[in-house]
């Protein structure tokens, strides 16, 4: 496998970056390949392979293909849309593909268009990622001007800055020129999605897996990974681990082998205390959790999600609600502001959470926090909501101890010796006024 | 350039990205992206009624557009830019020392601006650089990993 090129695997120490070293590489091939066959047996492929969407929510790519309605069924024009907007905490693995094998992704895009016979493809790139901008685009120009497109159209279009595009039903508002916010569903993309065209929007990654699955054969393919979810996953390593990065490694990989074998431990020999597997807003897991396989069904099955597979490693020099308090912060600015329950839940999260922190918590406030995670949860358009909720409830459950400590002792019982004591997150920095708290008033 | 030749530049512009989208609306973004950057980097009123005006859209539909986007700047800025993530991977990296190390060497708290005019400072949700944690972002490039004791050559190369 270290040969081939499957995402990342295979581009290392060589620049792919350019259109002549990606094909030498074998680029493009699949692309001829796919469209030598037709578009119902690209799906059944893709669905054979098992392949699962690798933006967070682990859907199989060939039933949302088969959601589109071809083009004997619809009235107008249909849609790829490349969700490229990777925001979630923890991840950076759409950046490093887009860096380094723009056209790995690029030949993704028009195997997907071919397969539902779109003409128009749309890669939306969150505004912070300038280089990567830069470096697709360039490489979009050098597939264009080698008529690898065909009749299709690519267009990168640059995002501004809000995490929840990367939700795809506020990323298709985001793109037709509104504030990015989420659409009550259904209908789904795959019917009613951009312009209110057939949809189908995809992770970067997703995309940029098809390729390997025709160059290697679905049997081939399927010996990657693990039964229910097939092939190669780049997981983002990061937090306090000796050796941070991306990894691509067949999906079901153990946090052991992750953390211990590829990213050579905890830095500086430290004792591990908690591992949050799938980005920021998942559940987290603790050291006598290690043994996990990092698959979607694996690491559901031990009470979290895969996310984005991107995997931060907490050291014992951390308090969980500093971190949990840092997380909601985060939550809380990012959140759209269209449902009330993630708008409003999220300042409560933050505010009771601060004030467990300053030492001004009460007894009753532990279960406050858990009423009002109950009070979010489930109850928005999108899941922004329930992201803020499932890390801090799992922080509650399994770190009750220090939590109750806090309460207990009437503030941090790391004193000014936490690993992220004081930091000071975007909602802090403006000099607006004090806003009134829902908590007390 | 006279005033009256950058708006029939900028209109022009925008009509270029307008013609590559399907619906002209999906311009705005990049219209807005122009705009900040023809005004030094942030969007004064006088700029969202220019991309009104192209894109034949109110300019209260144009603000709540650029009000929603943090990349979009409503208000002055340096003629640099410093931003450091502090989300968790880099939080967990020493985001605070590098964010107290210019605070202290600009003289500012983060959200401001020098008083020259030089540097805006701000903090920002994460940039996706968590392998290479401390992220800072210098005018909208980025460097990583920063530590604490990298900062002062920052702000002298910016204030060169």
């Amino acid at each position: 496998m270290a040969d081939r090129l499957t995402v990342l695997t295979g581009a290392e120490g060589h620049d792919l970056s350019k259109l002549e070293q990606y094909r030498a590489a074998g680029g493009y091939a699949s692309l001829e390949k796919a469209r030598g066959m037709t578009p119902a047996e690209l799906i059944q492929q893709i669905s054979d392979a098992s392949l699962r969407g690798r933006g967070g929510a682990g859907f199989p790519m060939g039933r949302k293909l088969s959601l589109v309605p071809g083009p004997d069924k619809r009235s107008g024009p249909s849609y790829v849309v490349c969700n490229a907007d990777e925001s979630e905490p923890g991840a950076f693995k759409d950046r490093e593909i887009m860096r380094r094998v723009p056209h790995r992704l690029i030949e993704g895009c028009l195997i997907a268009a071919y397969t539902i016979q779109s003409k128009n493809v749309f890669i939306y790139i969150r505004g912070e990622y300038l280089a990567e901008y830069e470096v697709l685009a360039a490489a979009v120009e050098e597939a264009r001007a080698a008529g690898l497109f065909g009749d299709v159209e690519i267009l990168v279009h640059r995002g501004a800055g809000a995490y929840i595009c990367g939700e795809e039903s506020a990323l298709l508002d985001s793109l037709e020129g509104k504030r990015g916010q989420p659409r009550p569903r259904p209908p789904f993309p795959p019917v009613t999605g951009l312009y209110s065209g057939p949809t189908l929007v995809n992770n970067v990654q997703t995309l940029a897996s098809v390729p390997s699955i025709l160059e290697l054969g679905v049997e081939a393919y399927k010996q990657l990974g693990v039964a229910s979810a097939p092939g190669t996953v780049v997981y983002s390593l990061s937090g306090n681990v000796s050796r941070p990065g991306n990894y691509e490694l067949p999906l079901g990989t153990t946090i052991r082998e992750l953390v211990f074998e590829h990213g050579h431990g905890v830095a500086g020999g430290r004792a591990l205390k908690a591992i949050i597997p799938g980005g920021s807003s998942v559940p987290v897991f603790t050291p006598d959790q290690l043994d996990v396989a990092l698959d979607f069904d694996s690491v559901q099955a031990a009470g979290s999600y895969l996310g984005s597979a991107a995997i931060i490693v907490v050291d014992d020099r951390c308090c969980m609600v500093q971190l949990g308090l840092r997380a909601e912060k985060f939550y809380m600015h990012e959140s759209c502001g269209k449902c009330t329950p993630c708008r409003e839940g999220t300042r409560w999260l933050v505010q009771l959470l601060q004030r467990i922190e300053d030492g001004h918590g009460r007894q009753s406030d532990l279960d406050l926090l858990r009423t009002v995670c109950d009070r979010i949860l489930g109850k928005s358009l999108c899941a922004l909501g329930d992201f803020a909720v499932y890390c801090v409830a799992s922080y509650v459950d399994k770190f009750y101890d220090e939590f109750q400590r806090h309460i207990d002792l009437g503030g941090c019982p790391f004193g000014s010796h936490s690993s992220i004591d004081g930091i000071v997150a975007p909602s802090d920095q403006h000099a607006h006024t004090a806003m009134p708290d829902p908590v007390t008033a | 350039m006279t005033p009256a030749e950058n708006a029939a530049h900028f209109r022009q512009r925008v009509e270029e990205i307008k013609a590559v989208y399907p619906d002209s609306r999906s311009a705005i973004m990049g219209a807005l992206h122009l705009a900040q950057r023809e005004h030094g980097g942030w969007l004064p009123p006088e700029a969202l009624e220019e991309v009104a005006e192209a894109m034949e859209l109110t300019p209260a539909y144009v603000q709540s557009v650029a009000s929603f986007y943090d990349m979009y700047q409503l208000e002055p800025v340096g003629r640099h830019t410093v931003e450091v993530c502090t989300n968790l991977s880099c939080a967990l990296a020493g985001a605070q020392s590098v964010v107290d190390a210019f605070e202290q060497e600009l003289g500012v708290r983060a959200g401001e601006t020098t008083e020259d005019g030089a540097v805006t400072f701000r903090i920002v949700e994460c940039a996706g650089g968590c392998g290479s944690a401390p992220v800072v972002v210098v005018d909208h490039r980025y460097r990583e990993p920063v530590r604490a004791e990298d900062v002062q050559e920052i702000v002298e190369e910016l204030r060169g």
